[in-house]
């Protein structure tokens, strides 16, 4: 669960992390007010992507007056496939020097990872191996001001900025113990009037942990429809191709897609219906497909916990309430599989026992393929 | 023979009582495991097929001697019972529920290193081993036979599929082993293909895989050591980058955990890399020949 800037900032700064003066803003209007009581400022989009600036996502007002003409263009305007509904305003910093430090999870290590490097200011992927200083942490142990002060020194820094950077850390793996976080990056840590300040942040809560979280909002990412599924319960992403497709299992949902794709189709999304889903969301998910309005819906389904004929129940609902209006092509093997089959075939539908066959066979309908 | 768990593994089931514990129990006793008891609190006294319910880990162990446990309980309590169930000398753990957070999940993995205990999942359908006539899991009990392939996957449904298509070609498996779809998990595609390596049973081992990570190119550079050839299948070609794809560990970040990469890595080491999960079960024949 991504956080917008501004919030990850105000998390810092609830732990003691020093961040620029700053206001959110959200019409013309606050956008001359901020810059009259904080001087020059950087006026940046509240969007969940990276590259703002190089999209145009970030301009600098030195007046009340450019704040307010800035604003009315970029507030609504398209970043990226997404709405600017709110800018912050942040007062512009004489940077020094630009640092980079964060904590983020090791899938590998399983443990906590903490980066940093006096290569700021740069996205933590192009900054060359050796300019890294990495520590993971030991879960039994946490990070004491001795591992802070450890990094400070392998980065060579001294005096003041040593004492705060070694600080920081300490703060830093706080807030992503304390908030269940997957990353917690200040990117860059400036170094102003010689002190540090968090110019720029990421925070990434991670989603399994929202429940314990009720101080932090749930920002749903993606269209409307993805967030229409996730409602429901199930793992939606939208493709750009227009076979809908349907199958139970994020592994077999993965599947099915590169199936369709090596028959020369193009799927129009990712929908795992759930390893053991029941007749209700199995229906609802079959009729988010139909709302696609796709070429044709392909259902691939291996009933192991899923029974195919709860499958079959699901599909012969949802085509005598709202209908399917396109061809449809359905996999059905595993538990059940004959009374499914059977109650399909009484409704003329066929199915298919073969994940190959039906993956071409929905292709070829869709009159793509090779 | 088999890996991890056999005929010998007495298993008890946490969280007995609920829907999924219930279902469950009933099928894993069909299937032949020795389910000795179930833990569910407050309802000491209770059976489930005819298995006794305890109150307590330290109570079910006492009286039933288990060495093994799955976890169902949901996943904001799922910590407390794998710490309930470690610190109770139970050393194969299962961990049904999905949806555990990430920093409970390096608890639970990093108590289990200490105490030596092996975990599998989170977020797994368990593990079965045919030939034992055993399984801890929530897979269904008749796609797979006795035989001479080790399979270890990350995702359920498509490891049936694949288990299937193997039973369906007359190969028959020692067992098969989910390690489950989040980021942090017990097993590494190294410790399993570790597991196979010693035996003997095991003559070809399949990798099924997925985007995200790189717990696939990790085993790539142990593959060249194992002598015993592996085929792999990986899933999410098709997969945009940023996107999580059902599993909270399929996703593409910052350009890593792509396909391309693992299957690169996977074919330089010398596995049979196949592109279609129906690829499978030939490529394993062609190379048990």
């Amino acid at each position: 669960m991504k956080q917008y800037e501004y919030l990850a900032k105000q998390i810092l700064a609830a732990y003691g992390i020093p961040i620029p003066a700053g206001r959110v803003v959200d019409n013309p209007l606050q956008a001359y007010q901020a810059v009259e009581a904080i001087g020059p400022a950087a006026l940046k989009a509240q969007v969940l992507v990276g590259g703002r600036g190089k999209a145009g996502g970030i301009k600098f007002a030195t007046t009340p007056e450019e704040a307010q003409k800035l604003a009315q263009d970029m507030l609504g305007m398209n970043l990226k496939g997404y709405i600017v509904e709110r800018l912050y305003a942040e007062g512009k910093l004489n940077i020094e020097q630009e640092l980079y430090v964060s904590v983020t999870t090791d899938r590998n290590a399983k443990a906590p990872l903490v980066m940093a490097s006096l290569a700021g200011g740069m996205e933590i992927e192009d900054v060359a191996d050796e300019q890294i200083v990495r520590r993971y942490v030991d879960p039994r142990v946490g990070v004491m001001p001795y591992f802070g002060r450890e990094m400070a020194s392998a980065l060579g820094l001294t005096g003041t900025i040593f004492k705060e950077f070694a600080d920081l850390i300490v703060k830093l793996y706080t807030i992503y113990h304390e908030k269940d976080a997957e990353l917690v990056e200040i990117n860059p840590l400036a170094v102003v009037n010689g002190h540090l300040v968090a110019a720029d942040a990421r925070l990434n809560i991670d989603d399994s942990a929202m429940f314990r979280h009720p101080e932090i909002e749930a920002i749903e990412e993606g269209s409307e429809l993805e967030k229409k599924v996730h409602e429901i319960g199930l793992a939606y992403v939208e493709l750009d191709g227009d076979i809908a497709v349907m199958a139970n299992g994020a592994g077999m949902a993965m599947a099915t897609l590169d199936a369709i794709e090596f028959f020369g189709g193009k799927p129009a999304n990712f929908l795992d219906a759930g390893g053991g889903a029941s007749v209700e969301p199995t229906a609802q998910a079959l009729g988010v497909l139909v709302s696609m309005e796709p070429k044709v819906i392909f259902v691939n389904i291996f009933g192991g916990i899923t029974r195919c004929d709860d499958v079959a129940r699901a599909i012969l609902q949802v085509k005598e309430t709202i209908g399917i209006p396109v061809p449809l092509v359905v996999r059905l093997v595993g538990t059940n599989e004959a009374e499914g089959v059977r109650m399909l075939a009484d409704s003329g539908i066929a199915a298919y026992s073969e994940m190959a066959e039906a993956a071409e066979e929905a292709v070829k309908l869709a009159g793509e393929g090779r | 023979m088999a890996i991890l768990l056999t005929s010998q593994s007495r298993v008890i089931v946490q969280g007995m009582t609920g829907n999924q514990g219930r279902f469950h129990t009933g099928q894993m006793v069909a299937y032949g495991t020795q389910v000795v008891g179930g833990v569910s609190p407050g309802k000491a006294g209770q059976s489930v097929d005819g298995v006794p319910v305890f109150d307590t880990v330290r109570s079910a162990v006492a009286e039933t001697k288990a060495d093994a446990s799955i976890v169902f309980v949901p996943a904001p309590f799922a910590k407390d019972a794998a710490f309930e169930a470690m610190e109770n000398g139970i050393k194969l753990l299962v961990m049904i529920p999905e949806h555990i957070p990430v920093e409970d999940a390096i608890a639970i993995v990093t108590r289990a290193k200490d105490l030596g205990v092996v975990v599998i999942g989170p977020n797994t359908f368990g593990l079965i081993s045919p030939g034992e006539k055993t399984k801890m899991g929530i897979m269904p009990n008749h796609i797979y036979k006795p035989g001479p392939v080790g399979v270890v996957a990350r995702s359920g449904t498509l490891s049936y599929e694949i288990a299937f298509s193997l039973t369906n070609a007359g190969l028959g498996q020692t067992t098969v082993v989910g390690m489950g779809g989040d980021p942090v998990v017990g097993q590494t595609f190294v410790s399993v293909l570790e597991e196979f390596k010693r035996d003997p049973k095991t003559r070809v081992i399949v990798m099924v895989g997925e985007i995200g990570g790189s717990a696939e190119e990790e085993a790539a550079q142990h593959i060249k050591d194992l002598g015993k050839p592996v085929v792999a299948y990986l899933a999410g070609r098709a997969a945009p980058p940023g996107k999580r794809m059902g599993h909270a560990g399929a996703i593409i970040e910052r350009g890593r955990g792509t396909l391309e990469s693992k299957e690169k890595a996977l074919t330089a080491a010398g596995a049979t890399v196949v592109t279609m999960p129906w690829q499978v079960a030939q490529a394993v024949a062609g190379v048990l020949q």
